[in-house]
């Protein structure tokens, strides 16, 4: 029998991503996306469920689409595109009522994938070059973001312990840059003015997105348990970033950084606590022990930093890409409608 | 006793606080109340108090957020009067160890902080950590359903700078505070308060656990909150005016 995956957070970059990625896994019998969102990529047989979080609807899907792997894709880690009461409930309070949605009695789930982020380890001058997955953050969290982050994965060790039969997964992804994703690190390098706090050139360590999709596929696929850091090889500075963008950089004060960068929100770029910490030292996160597992990266840091530069340059001759609109009618019709001839094979699920 | 003294006039004929099923809270033996939380600045956490502590000559204490302790006169007012800062230890230490009764409003400031349009629709009952709470000290769950609270202080709109300010939850701006000035910020409006004790709730767990399951402590404050908000609509159906019941 094949797997019947949850992927949370559907309508997110990374959501939609790794269920497109999914499809073409004839292992994977059954798909269900959740969000409150519409999805914003076309998916072949996902099934998607418009939902919020609340425990009461989660234990629902669970039991009723008795689902074995749970990808949560689902936490905001770019804390400018949340305000910060959503950014709770849905970071803590969403990743609670779904663990203990799929750690009901009689419960089917035996994987459950969390996609965090290295904003755990925090940004601090006394860090170590390179974070291991056991190591502990050195400065306590200060930003919204990265205390909730905080207290999912706090979650989430609980959940591994009363649940010693389910394989549990934690993934750290570092700043990630690519095609497509948007992040106030990539809004950042296309001012025409790249920002640097003055004084400081931090290093930097970046992962491509088509590496992020492909880790938790890889994850998913062996159901290998842990916590892994995911970053690309290398790190780079971040003056090297801007020049490597054509871009020159403007400096922000050492002091009250905050403070200065407040009136760039309104020129469109939002430097939030965690990323003007980042922008004065830097992280670095060890990247092993996902290679040992067997994962092979296809780009270093500063390949996914290069990667990102060209897609600029599509870009900026044919505009971004147009945007997908997802028809709930249309979609309904293709899945379920008995005048769709369906190959023999996909009628198995 | 000042304070208690004081009050009782203002819980007699202010609000005329009627009760329906007090003999549901037990007499003997630690109990966790629970109930539903309202009024920009709350009088549910008094009437409860008050109410119980007369009529069934036990005390109550009320556990509050922490910040409460922060403001000056009111923290020092809220401890004297039985009130404990809403610690997981401490609720257990007196559910527990001292077998008394508690109260908590697991709602919290989500409760308080809606606006007057939204009245007697519940909020998300925090995470559950009430029923884990009662469940390690081994106590009962008893829900009490209040109506009244809040058209006692209806919050018609909030000063979200103000709030952020002052460090505070949030910054109302009431009905009373717009009819009576500065006096609304401690007087209410007299709205008639009438209060219904649900059957209590026990949960047959060994007390004392490191961890109990999370989706039996969820299913339980689901079914808890689902029960107080239907007797709520329920003792609403049959109030004719929020001013004489």
């Amino acid at each position: 029998m094949g797997r019947r995956v949850l992927v949370t957070g559907l309508a997110s970059f990374w959501g939609a991503r790794v269920a497109q990625a999914l499809e073409a896994d004839p292992s994977v019998d059954v798909i269900v996306g959740l969000d409150t969102r519409d999805p914003s990529v076309p998916l072949d047989r996902t099934e998607f469920v418009r939902a919020d979080q609340s425990y009461s609807i989660l234990t629902r899907i669970v039991k009723a689409t008795q689902v074995d792997t749970i990808l949560h894709t689902f936490l905001v880690v770019d804390s400018t595109s949340a305000s910060e009461r959503n950014l709770h409930e849905q970071n803590v309070i969403g990743t609670m009522n779904l663990l203990a949605a799929a750690g009901a009695a009689g419960s089917s789930v035996r994987h459950v994938v969390v996609k965090s982020s290295t904003l755990v380890y925090g940004s601090s001058w006394q860090d170590p070059t390179w974070y291991r997955e056991t190591m502990p953050r050195v400065a306590p969290a200060r930003s919204r973001v990265e205390r909730s982050l905080v207290e999912v994965e706090s979650y989430l060790s609980d959940f591994a312990e009363d649940n010693p039969h389910v394989v549990v997964t934690l993934m750290r992804f570092a700043n990630v840059v690519g095609t497509d994703i948007v992040t106030p690190i990539t809004r950042a390098l296309q001012l025409p003015l790249v920002p640097y706090v003055f004084g400081f050139d931090p290093l930097l360590q970046f992962v491509e997105e088509d590496d992020v999709v492909r880790a938790i596929e890889f994850v998913t696929r062996h159901r290998i348990p842990g916590i892994f850091n995911v970053a690309g090889d290398g790190r780079l500075p971040w003056s090297e970033v801007a020049a490597m963008c054509g871009k020159r950089l403007a400096p922000m004060p050492p002091v009250a950084t905050e403070l200065a960068a407040a009136p760039l929100a309104a020129l469109g770029l939002e430097l939030p606590k965690e990323l003007l910490d980042l922008l004065r030292y830097g992280r670095g996160v060890d990247n092993r022990r996902l290679k040992n597992a067997g994962f092979e990266y296809r780009y270093t840091s500063a390949g996914a930093v290069r990667n990102f530069i060209r897609a600029v340059q599509l870009q900026r001759v044919v505009g971004r890409r147009p945007s997908y609109r997802y028809e709930q009618d249309v979609e309904q019709f293709f899945r379920h409608s008995s005048a769709i001839v369906r190959e023999p094979e996909e009628t198995s699920t | 006793m000042l304070a208690r003294r004081l009050y009782d006039p203002i819980y007699r004929h202010w609000f005329r606080v009627e009760w329906e099923g007090l003999e549901k809270i037990p007499t003997t033996g630690g109990a966790l109340l629970v109930a539903n939380h309202a009024g920009a600045i709350p009088s549910d956490a008094p009437v409860i108090m008050h109410g119980i502590e007369t009529e069934l000559h036990r005390p109550v204490y009320g556990l509050a957020d922490d910040l409460f302790r922060a403001v000056p006169v009111v923290g020092t007012l809220w401890s004297r009067v039985g009130g404990v800062a809403a610690h997981p230890d401490n609720a257990y230490r007196l559910l527990r160890d001292e077998q008394q009764l508690a109260l908590v409003f697991p709602e919290g400031t989500k409760g308080t902080g809606k606006l007057y349009g939204e009245r007697y629709k519940l909020r998300r009952f925090g995470r559950g950590g009430f029923v884990e709470i009662a469940m390690r000290a081994g106590v009962p769950v008893v829900p009490i359903a209040v109506t009244g609270s809040e058209e006692a202080m209806p919050m018609i709109g909030k000063l979200p700078g103000l709030a952020r300010l002052l460090h505070l939850p949030y910054a109302p701006v009431t009905a009373n505070m717009l009819a009576f000035g500065p006096l609304g910020l401690v007087l209410p409006f007299p709205a008639k308060f009438k209060l219904r004790v649900l059957d209590p709730v026990s949960f047959d767990v060994a007390p004392d656990q490191d961890r109990y399951s999370k989706s039996r402590i969820m299913d339980e404050a689901e079914a808890i909150r689902q029960r107080l908000q239907e007797t709520l609509f329920d003792l609403l159906r049959d109030r004719r005016s929020p001013w004489f019941g």
